[in-house]
């Protein structure tokens, strides 16, 4: 959905799904996945529908993603760290994780 | 990195927000010798108008313009200023006694402070169209914020749709970024050119004139501008297709991405949840805060600069942040120097003359903001524009029975982005004005919090008893 | 009687007045429900949804067997609700559970049961005190600082923000008159009719039952009642939408059938229906969290706090007026395990002319005299 501009690079590399993908140090989590061609990161826990980054900016809560194991957290306030674990998160969120 | 424990307990000054206005007030009251600390929840300061000021990856600095430059002044200031800045840091709650909680890294803090200036700014208004809520959709502000903080521009075949000067201004820094936009859907009502010439005058004086000029040239030479009077998003799991009236003239283009705008309006939350008095402007078409000159709000010691006070801008939010801090040092530390408020203020008028000009010449069309029956209103409970209407029609007077009723406004974005709709909606079904109509009621926490942490907060033996019994 | 506007007047238009008027309607009245605005303090927007048997009745027995009368209706109430509107409210009487977190919770819970069926005239219940591998059974969720619980196989729950909702429709549907910003200012009772004095104009109705929650005690010795009430304030905890993984009740903690999880309950003396107080919701958090471990990660998305509708000694009042015939009061805390019995069997006796004594007399606010005298 979103493709990377020439003077940037990427630097380190996150988990999204079980699928190793590159991202950039100083990317948020939503960022990553928007640079990577995620093209939804959770479905609503009232109808199922797919849904992805909105606002971008920590207001609409589209972006609710599980991270390293921790669900609902949003994607575009946490930075990646090298080796973190995403997944894009089902429907309602399991409690526990 | 700052965490929870590393704080005092109390702060002669809090200040939430890292914008434009936040950074501004920081800085004057630290330089002024009032104990400061500044939250951000975002992992930079720079507020959205500087978004990743301090970290950008982007090198030609010609893509994002000077006036986003100007911002690492600020920023610059504010850390030189002696002020303890903290991102990373979601303020979640704020009551009328000034206690603060706060959450760094999953641990929760309550925080006292002697003032408040509240800097949250602003958010994109609801831009309720069919297929809003597919992927592929989102704001142009979500368009420039990957742009500025993270380098990434959109994808493939790419609408801009709506109205006002961000709109215009994204598309200018994306075509400088070398991407492409196949065109601009533009919903702004032609019968506003009218309405608007009487506040020519006063932009002609403002600095956005020149500035807004010539970016309206620079984008109209490269990407076709369509004035539309309708528009949908449409597609299977993802948006597939665009669908739009022109003129009267039904069309369609397939699009991979659709970067909605119709203007800001202030981020209310924190401030209604802190019991801060507000009104309906009804030439921003939204609520904002009654304030006094100082951007003092109605909870004593409880301030509000930026664009949370009032849309008027990133440059006039600086201002507004100093004119608040300077009461706050006033207050706080009457013995400090500060500078004259009457030169800030003279400075910030000229800010905001042209406002009349564009809030009257953007006023997003009443189709745009009052959504058809099966629209989605609500995106967090999936709440349609027909479910409130049709509860509005046997009865139901505001949005906080439509809550009770509909669940509008209960998922975790608390009604930023459904609020107003379901305001307008009801005042427009009753035949009432959106200030007899009123808005959500919130409360703590206005950003979700664990219940762990909830659970860690400071308990006494009152409040315990109040629930063991 | 004079050819009023309305049969009956209906003040208040939370559950119990929208349930009060549904019934009406149903038996061929003409209704109006008068209610206040958006921002009425309503504690049908902040109840906890329990339709709870357990503990009710310790004073009055009698209270016991008309909690239980309402609880056995309900899945009817629900149905027929459901029929007219299309709405299920998710009515379910899985059996409730009340946990203990000490011995010493767990013997006072003992003591308050047994004091409650000892006494004359109680309906049984059944409720039984489960020790914690009988309680992890049900709830396989439980921490382990939960030492047991007391356990009613006839509590339930359902979901009262949509109770509400689909009253309300129910009514509507059946040409009840809604009329909110009409606060009632006051009541006299001229020429065989009422006329209700409101914030928009006159009502006129032969006759009037009252069902403002702590506001009938403004109201009622309008037309010769008295309604002596102890408002309180709860606060409630509300999570995010979770998977299922609680399939009972508890009295402090519910899973919604949106999934969403409700943790209560407090009780503090202020009135303010706006404040909250930060450290009671972080009592009823660690609680949760040491009941259930499981959600000591999940996100709160909401507080409520709402002002408790409490008669002086906590029992439901009905009652009929001697001195303006025709005028009635209804006061209850339990708006949603009684809607049923409002509904269907208080509605029909003001719809009749005359409270049936067999069923409520216990209820009449006369009690409070005879407790003064002795």
């Amino acid at each position: 959905m979103f493709k990377r501009l020439g003077d940037t690079a990427d630097t380190l590399t996150i988990e999204i799904d079980g699928k190793s993908v590159r991202a950039r140090s100083g990317d948020t989590v939503a960022a990553a996945m928007l640079a990577n061609g995620i093209d939804h990161c959770r479905t609503t826990p009232v109808t199922g529908a797919p849904r992805a980054p909105y606002c971008l900016m920590g207001v609409c809560f589209e972006c609710l993603v599980m991270i390293d194991g921790v669900g609902s957290r949003q994607g575009c306030l946490v930075p990646v760290r090298d080796g973190m674990r995403v997944e894009t998160q089902q429907g309602k969120r399991e409690a526990g994780r | 990195m700052t965490e929870a424990s590393d704080l005092a307990s109390a702060y002669d000054l809090v200040v939430i927000g890292g914008g434009p206005a936040g950074l501004a007030a920081a800085a004057l009251a630290a330089r002024a010798g009032v104990s400061t600390v500044l939250f951000d929840e975002n992992p930079g300061v720079g507020g959205q108008i500087y978004r990743g000021i301090t970290s950008t990856p982007l090198k030609k600095r010609a893509v994002l313009g000077e006036d986003y430059w100007a911002g690492a002044e600020l920023a610059a200031e504010a850390k030189a200023s002696g002020a303890l800045i903290v991102t990373g840091a979601t303020v979640w709650s704020l009551d009328p006694t000034r206690q603060v909680g706060v959450s760094i890294a999953g641990k929760a803090r309550m925080i006292e402070a002697r003032r408040v200036i509240i800097a949250t700014g602003s958010l994109e208004r609801p831009f309720p169209i069919p297929g809003w809520t597919l992927p592929g959709v989102m704001t142009a502000g979500a368009a420039q914020t990957a742009l500025k903080a993270h380098g990434l521009v959109p994808n493939g075949r790419v609408l801009l749709a709506g109205c006002g000067p961000l709109l215009w201004l994204l598309a200018a820094q994306m075509l400088r970024a070398g991407a492409r936009i196949e065109a601009i859907l533009d919903t702004t009502l032609r019968a506003n050119w009218l309405r608007a010439v009487p506040h020519l005058p006063d932009f002609l004086l403002s600095p956005y004139w020149s500035k807004g000029l010539a970016l309206l040239r620079e984008v109209r030479a490269k990407v076709p501008v369509i004035p539309i009077e309708r528009l949908s998003a449409r597609g299977e799991g993802k948006l597939q297709q665009v669908d739009y009236v022109s003129r009267g003239k039904d069309s369609r283009r397939q699009a991979d991405v659709l970067l909605l705008h119709q203007g800001v309006v202030p981020n209310v939350n924190l401030a209604n949840a802190a019991g801060v008095a507000h009104r309906w402007n009804e030439r921003q078409i939204c609520f904002e805060p009654v304030l006094d000159v100082d951007f003092g709000s109605s909870v004593p010691g409880i301030a509000i600069a930026g664009d949370g006070a009032g849309i008027a801008g990133g440059t006039a939010a600086a201002e507004r942040g100093r004119i608040a801090a300077i009461a706050a040092v006033r207050a706080l530390k009457p013995s400090a120097s500060v500078p004259d408020p009457q030169s800030v203020r003279q400075k910030l008028q000229r800010e905001e003359l042209g406002r009349g000009f564009l809030d009257t010449l953007y006023r997003p069309a009443d189709a745009f903001r009052l959504p058809e029956d099966e629209t989605i209103a609500c995106r967090c409970e999936e709440v349609t524009a027909k479910q409130i209407r049709d509860m509005a029609a046997i009865g139901c007077e505001g949005p906080n029975q439509m809550k009770a009723f509909l669940r509008c406004g209960m998922g975790p974005c608390q009604g930023r982005l459904c609020g107003l709709t379901v305001t307008e909606l009801i005042a427009a079904s009753r035949h009432t004005r959106p200030a007899d109509v009123g808005y959500y009621r919130l409360r703590p926490p206005v950003k979700p919090i664990t219940l762990a942490e909830l659970a860690s907060l400071p308990i006494s033996e009152a409040e315990r008893k109040a629930v063991e019994r | 009687m004079a050819a009023s506007d309305y049969d009956v007047a209906v003040v208040g238009g939370g559950l119990v007045g929208a349930a009060t008027a549904w019934g009406l309607a149903r038996e061929g009245c003409r209704v109006a429900l008068l209610d206040e605005g958006d921002r009425a303090v309503r504690a049908s927007r902040g109840n906890f949804a329990l339709v709870w048997v357990q503990s009710k009745g310790l004073g009055l027995a009698a209270y016991a067997g008309w909690t239980v009368r309402s609880s056995n209706a309900w899945a009817d109430f629900a149905a027929t609700l459901k029929e007219e509107t299309g709405l299920d409210v998710c009515f379910q009487r899985p059996g409730g559970f009340h946990l203990a977190l000490s011995e010493r919770e767990l013997e006072a819970r003992a003591t308050t049961l047994k004091r409650l069926h000892n006494q004359p005239g109680i309906v049984d219940y059944k409720t039984e005190i489960l020790d914690h591998s009988q309680v992890a059974k049900m709830l396989p969720d439980i921490g382990r600082e939960v030492v047991g619980a007391s356990y009613c196989p006839l509590d339930g729950h359902v979901n009262s923000l949509r109770l509400f909702r689909t009253l309300h429709t129910a009514i509507h549907a059946r040409g009840v008159k809604y009329l909110p910003s009409h606060r009632v200012e006051n009541i006299v009772r001229e020429e065989g009719e009422f006329r209700l004095t409101t914030t928009q104009g006159e009502v006129r109705a032969g006759r009037v039952a009252l069902a403002a929650g702590n506001a009938n005690m403004r109201l009622a010795p309008m037309v010769g009642l008295e309604a002596p009430m102890k408002p309180e304030r709860g606060q409630i905890v509300v999570t995010e939408r979770l998977r299922p993984f609680l399939h009972h009740p508890v009295v402090t903690l519910r899973q919604t059938d949106e999934g969403t999880v409700m943790i209560g309950d407090s009780k503090e003396e202020s009135l303010d229906p706006t404040g909250l107080t930060l450290g009671v919701s972080a009592t009823e958090a660690e609680r949760a969290v040491r009941q259930f471990p499981l959600l000591a990660n999940v996100n709160v998305v909401r507080t409520w706090s709402a002002i408790r509708v409490m008669t002086q000694d906590g029992f439901p009042i009905y009652d009929e007026s001697e001195t303006h015939p025709g005028a009635f009061v209804l006061c209850c805390h339990s708006g949603v395990t009684l809607a049923a019995n409002h509904a269907l069997t208080v509605a029909p006796m003001i719809a009749r002319g005359a409270l049936d004594k067999t069923l409520v007399a216990p209820f009449s606010a006369r009690r409070f005299h005879v407790q003064e005298a002795g």
